[in-house]
């Protein structure tokens, strides 16, 4: 980030902490940009003639005649064209060795758009993954995270769905990504031939933690060029939110903020929603649609991370290896897509919400089955049929390597339902059973 | 002269400003940030200094920024125009604002001034008044809008003068009152008031009694809530609450419903900007939106007028109570609202209580939920209030702040449970650990016997008493195995289970199942209940299962059909014939 000319150098700090340090300038505003011997920095508190600064990097070595230049503006990314294709890192500038990108500079993390101008989402992003599309159809303009252990293959996942999702732009936000799945992902697009649709800003482990704050916004400043000024549909990918939670934390902590919840930051789910919230469709036709990964740890999904993301996204897809048939499926149970019924019945066919509810019922009652199993009980016949269905409707549905088109999930359960139950059994409007049952 | 000052510090949306005069607690007022002027509410005061929360972003301002303060609370506008309104939370018209992104510091005034109102007189001239009675009214969307004197007059006055019945705007004076020494009062159809006090012009608030219907079979008939009465919905996130509370504002039995969106999601919000206008009010026939108004502050608007939205939605209901209607209000959710007040108190660097959230909010919560209510007003008719808010519990822990805050506050629990979300069992209202506090009161018992039958009570008494006799048993038979208890044990968990799957479940997405007149759960509730007093004869447990599982398809597609229609009627008959197969 170049300085101008005449700008006012300081370069007396009177005091320094873990992440902050602090000096008298006058005439500084509010989120204020500024470098620190190079390293940026921004305002986060003003007291009369004293300016506290977040350095991003923290603020390792940084001595008290340090040189501090304020810039005069909020972070913010140049946007054109030209970013599509590109990399970045957390502030804007490119890692993938190309030029500056010119363009209009637009301070990030903007306005809200007014709820009166959103337009209610209503098209359909088809995955081919029944665990998906059958029980947690997607809509253009929702956010929804995965939510998985760390060992899960979520970004595969990810990866996946943006690239057989429809849309014309794919925006990756990385934080706290291994070099590995940074590299994952450079590699996917660029076989899939797609790199042209695709931007990227990445912080990667090897960057400092506290940058990647800078990430989200980044990416749906991006997000909002396309979609609101090109009328583009735009899928913005943020992994791992978990990451930038813990970011959250560390800068709150050093701060001396009182920490509520697991160590979190009372303020977290307005941090949280202010992101996920930039998910929209337009009116003109652009939408911003959000997937992102919230990792776990041990799948307790009551930590004030997934907690608070659950509270504000379109629900949320649990990945979970099923060790009854070996593979990594899409929990039905936990995993909800809340604008699903803004599409099922419509844009698909009209036995989608019965059938969809009536499997994961019976499902259901597969679990119960196991339990009385392992508690040594005898199963009844209709337990064991649910066992069985359980099983086919893991491996033929709920697998993540499942690729086909809804009607054919709409097919396969009914076929399911059909082999191993009696109509009196689904719990479904006799009219759909006339019609569908085969 | 208004009190001026300037920006000394600035912490996030927390603003120190140097004051050159007095400045009262929660006194509004405006920052100059370049042409923009951005609004904000007093806190606290120390000396000279005055710390201000910003309703919206402080990015870019400096210390040494001109404030000037406004000499008075924030407050709402009151008057014709509210009904199908869009505000934000702090009553700005959101329609009213240009483009597609909220830009910082644009205000709007709230109402229409030009449009004509058909002003009919209700006191004449030489009446004797006070504040809160009517002088006139105009129809506002087919409800009579009183026009009142103004809640903020104090004492007893005279009508001077009244405009005889004729068109009028919002701001002409439609009366002169005189005050006890003959000075002259112009009134309009618009007062002011402010938020955070509540408007009593009401003599007494006796205790609610008549049964809200709200199509909802788990609220009607298991744990009903009254006109003027409060309850609250905590349930961890994607249980439904805000399904929940959706389907009780489209279908209750009320004059006017009001929707605070208090820092949930945008897209729930827009679910009612397109619905509403379309769908029909069941009791009138009429669009929903014409009794309806939204105050939307979403998630990603800014907090510190999160905390103000529940407030506006408040006073407007007030109003409208004021004027003798039945007004629903809902707030979704009231533990964002708690955490604005949470991070305000942060930065305030108060003494923190519980899980951070500031000592005083259970009183809070309370002092709130007591400004709903059933009312007497001055001239004998009377008006109500009905409260419910949704709680978000962190990690879905009911042993929380707001929740406990909440639950000494509300009337009726609605506990909504991860378990029976989980299993689709939805609405997911546990019918064993929720309650309404109402069904003690005589007062309702008397009412209920009246408006549906004198054993109701005892009926719905019965059905709780299965439903958990239906829980023990299940829970020995998860313990002893199927063939480990009696055959009958099955026969009473089954017949719990007809009780869950046909009155307890409902599809809030289905036309016909999403609203239960209340002679249809009279219907049902008899029906179901024949069902369990029945005795049937079995030789092994599987069978009662299957027996079962029939009577909850048969009566499930009942739940379907139009009441008493063909299919209805058909399968009534099929269920006829099932249950002759093992009765004895
Ligand atoms: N009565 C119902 N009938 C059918 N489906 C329902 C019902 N209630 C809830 N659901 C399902 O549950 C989902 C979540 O419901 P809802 O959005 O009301 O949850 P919530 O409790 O408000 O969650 P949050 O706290 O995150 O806002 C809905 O999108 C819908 O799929
Ligand atoms: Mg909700």
């Amino acid at each position: 980030m170049a300085t101008k000319a005449f700008q006012k150098i300081y370069t007396k700090i009177i005091q320094i902490n873990k992440a902050t340090c602090s000096l008298n300038a006058i005439g500084v505003g509010n989120d204020e940009l500024a470098t620190v011997n190079g390293k940026l920095a921004q305002v986060v508190k003003i007291m009369g003639d004293e300016v506290t600064l977040q350095v991003f990097e923290g603020t390792e070595g940084i001595p008290t005649n340090a040189e501090v230049i304020f810039l005069g503006k909020a972070p913010s990314l140049k946007v054109s064209d030209q970013l599509a294709g590109r990399f970045f890192n957390s502030f804007g500038d490119p890692i993938d060795g190309g030029p500056e990108v010119e363009g209009e500079e637009r301070e990030i993390g903007g306005p809200s758009v007014n709820p009166v101008r959103r337009e209610q989402p209503s098209e359909l992003i088809a995955t081919g993954i029944a665990g998906i599309d059958l029980n947690n159809t997607l809509v253009s303009g929702q956010k929804i995270p995965f939510f998985a252990d760390p060992d899960q293959p979520y970004n595969q996942v990810m990866a996946n769905v943006a690239l057989r999702a429809k849309t014309d732009k794919i925006i990756l936000g990385g934080m706290g990504l291994t070099n590995d799945d940074y590299l994952y992902f450079k590699n996917v697009f660029n076989n899939a031939g797609v790199l042209d649709r695709i931007v990227s800003f990445v912080n990667t482990t090897e960057n400092p933690p506290v940058e990647r704050l800078l990430i989200p916004e980044m990416a749906l400043t991006a997000a909002e060029y396309f979609a609101v000024d090109k009328n583009e549909k735009v899928l913005v990918l943020l992994t791992d939110m978990t990451s930038y939670a813990d970011a959250l934390a560390i800068v709150s902590n050093r701060m001396d903020q009182i920490p509520s919840k697991d160590s979190m930051p009372g303020s977290l789910y307005s941090d949280l929603a202010k992101i996920y919230e930039k998910a929209v469709q337009f009116p003109a036709g652009g939408s911003i649609t959000i997937i992102a990964v919230t990792t776990l740890s041990g799948g307790d999904i009551t930590h004030a991370i997934p907690d608070n993301t659950g509270y504000i996204t379109e629900g949320q897809l649990f990945l979970r290896r099923d060790s009854d048939v070996g593979k990594v499926i899409v929990d039905p149970f936990r995993s909800l897509s809340r604008l699903k019924q803004l599409v099922i019945g419509i844009k698909t066919r009209e036995d989608h919400p019965q059938v969809m509810n009536a499997a994961v019922r019976l499902f259901a009652d597969a679990a119960n089955a196991k339990t009385k199993l392992e508690n040594g009980f005898d199963l009844t016949d209709y337990d064991e049929r649910t066992l069985a269905f359980a099983k086919d409707y893991s491996t033929k549905l709920l697998a993540i390597d499942v690729n086909i088109d809804t009607t054919n999930m709409l097919d396969v359960t009914w076929g399911l339902l059909h082999k191993h139950f009696k109509p009196a059994e689904v719990n479904i409007k006799q009219e759909l059973v006339d019609k569908y049952w085969k | 002269m208004s009190t001026k000052g300037k920006v000394k510090g600035i912490i996030s949306n927390l603003v120190t400003v140097e004051v050159d005069g007095p400045v009262a607690q929660n006194e509004i007022a405006y920052i100059e940030l370049g042409s923009q002027k951005l609004m904000a509410e007093v806190l606290k005061v120390i000396g000279d200094k005055a710390f201000v929360q910003v309703f919206e972003s402080t990015r870019g301002l400096k210390v040494g920024n001109n404030v000037e303060f406004m000499g008075h609370m924030l407050e709402v506008t009151l008057g014709p125009g509210l009904l199908s309104r869009n505000y934000d939370g702090l009553q700005n018209d959101l329609d009213k604002l240009t483009g597609v992104f909220l830009q910082r510091g644009e205000y709007n005034y709230p109402l229409d001034t030009e449009k004509l109102w058909d002003f009919k007189p209700i006191a004449k001239a030489g009446d004797k008044v006070e504040a809160g009675l009517w002088l006139g009214e105009v129809d506002e969307n087919h409800q009579p809008h009183k026009i009142m004197v103004p809640f903020k007059l104090e004492g007893t006055f005279t009508v001077k003068s009244i405009v005889p019945e004729g068109e009028h705007k919002i701001l002409d004076v439609i009366a002169v009152l005189l005050d006890s020494e003959g000075k002259e009062i112009e009134v309009t159809m618009v007062q002011k008031w402010p938020v955070k006090k509540a408007i009593t012009v009401h003599t007494e608030k006796p205790r609610p009694f008549k049964l809200l219907e709200t199509g909802v079979r788990t609220i009607d008939t298991a744990n009903p809530i009254v006109e003027g009465g409060t309850g609250f919905i905590p349930g961890p996130f994607g249980t439904g609450k805000t399904v929940l509370q959706h389907a009780i504002s489209k279908q209750a039995e009320a004059d006017i419903v009001i929707i605070a969106a208090c820092g949930e999601r945008a897209n729930e919000v827009v679910e009612i900007f397109v619905e509403f206008p379309e769908l029909e009010d069941p009791h009138t026939g009429r669009k929903l939106m014409e009794r309806t108004i939204i105050i939307a502050n979403t998630s990603n608007m800014p907090v510190a007028s999160r905390e103000a939205s529940v407030y506006t939605a408040m006073t407007i209901s007030e109003y409208y109570r004021a004027m003798g209607l039945r007004v629903l209000m809902m707030a979704d959710s009231t533990s964002r609202w708690a955490q604005a007040l949470r991070e305000m108190s942060n930065r305030m660097e108060e003494l923190p209580g519980q899980d951070a959230f500031p000592m005083d909010l259970s009183a809070i919560i309370a002092t709130f939920y007591s400004r709903a209510g059933y009312v007497y007003l001055k001239n004998g008719q009377t008006g109500s209030i009905t409260f419910i808010g949704t709680v978000s519990p962190a990690g879905g822990n009911l042993k929380e702040p707001v929740t406990e805050g909440t639950k000494k506050a509300a009337r009726c629990f609605y506990a909504l449970e991860q378990a029976r979300a989980d299993r689709k069992r939805y609405p997911a209202v546990n019918p064993i650990d929720s309650y309404s506090k109402y069904i003690e009161y005589p007062e309702f018992e008397e009412y209920i016997s009246k408006r549906i039958s004198p054993d109701w009570t005892s009926k719905v008494n019965d059905m709780k008493t299965i439903l958990q006799r239906g829980k023990e048993v299940q829970e020995q038979i998860n313990i002893l195995g199927d063939d480990g208890v009696p055959v009958d044990y099955h026969v009473t968990f089954w017949k719990s289970e007809v009780i869950d799957f046909v009155i307890l479940q409902q599809d809030a997405f289905d036309k016909v199942d999403s609203v239960t007149p209340i002679e249809r759960q009279e219907y049902m509730l008899n029906m179901v209940m024949d069902i369990c007093r029945t005795d049937f004869e079995f030789n092994n447990f599987v069978d009662v299962m299957d027996y079962f599982k029939r009577i909850i398809n048969v009566c499930k597609q009942m739940n379907y059909s139009v009441f008493h229609s063909d299919d209805f009627e058909k399968y009534v008959g099929e269920l006829n014939v099932i249950l002759e197969e093992r009765k004895i």
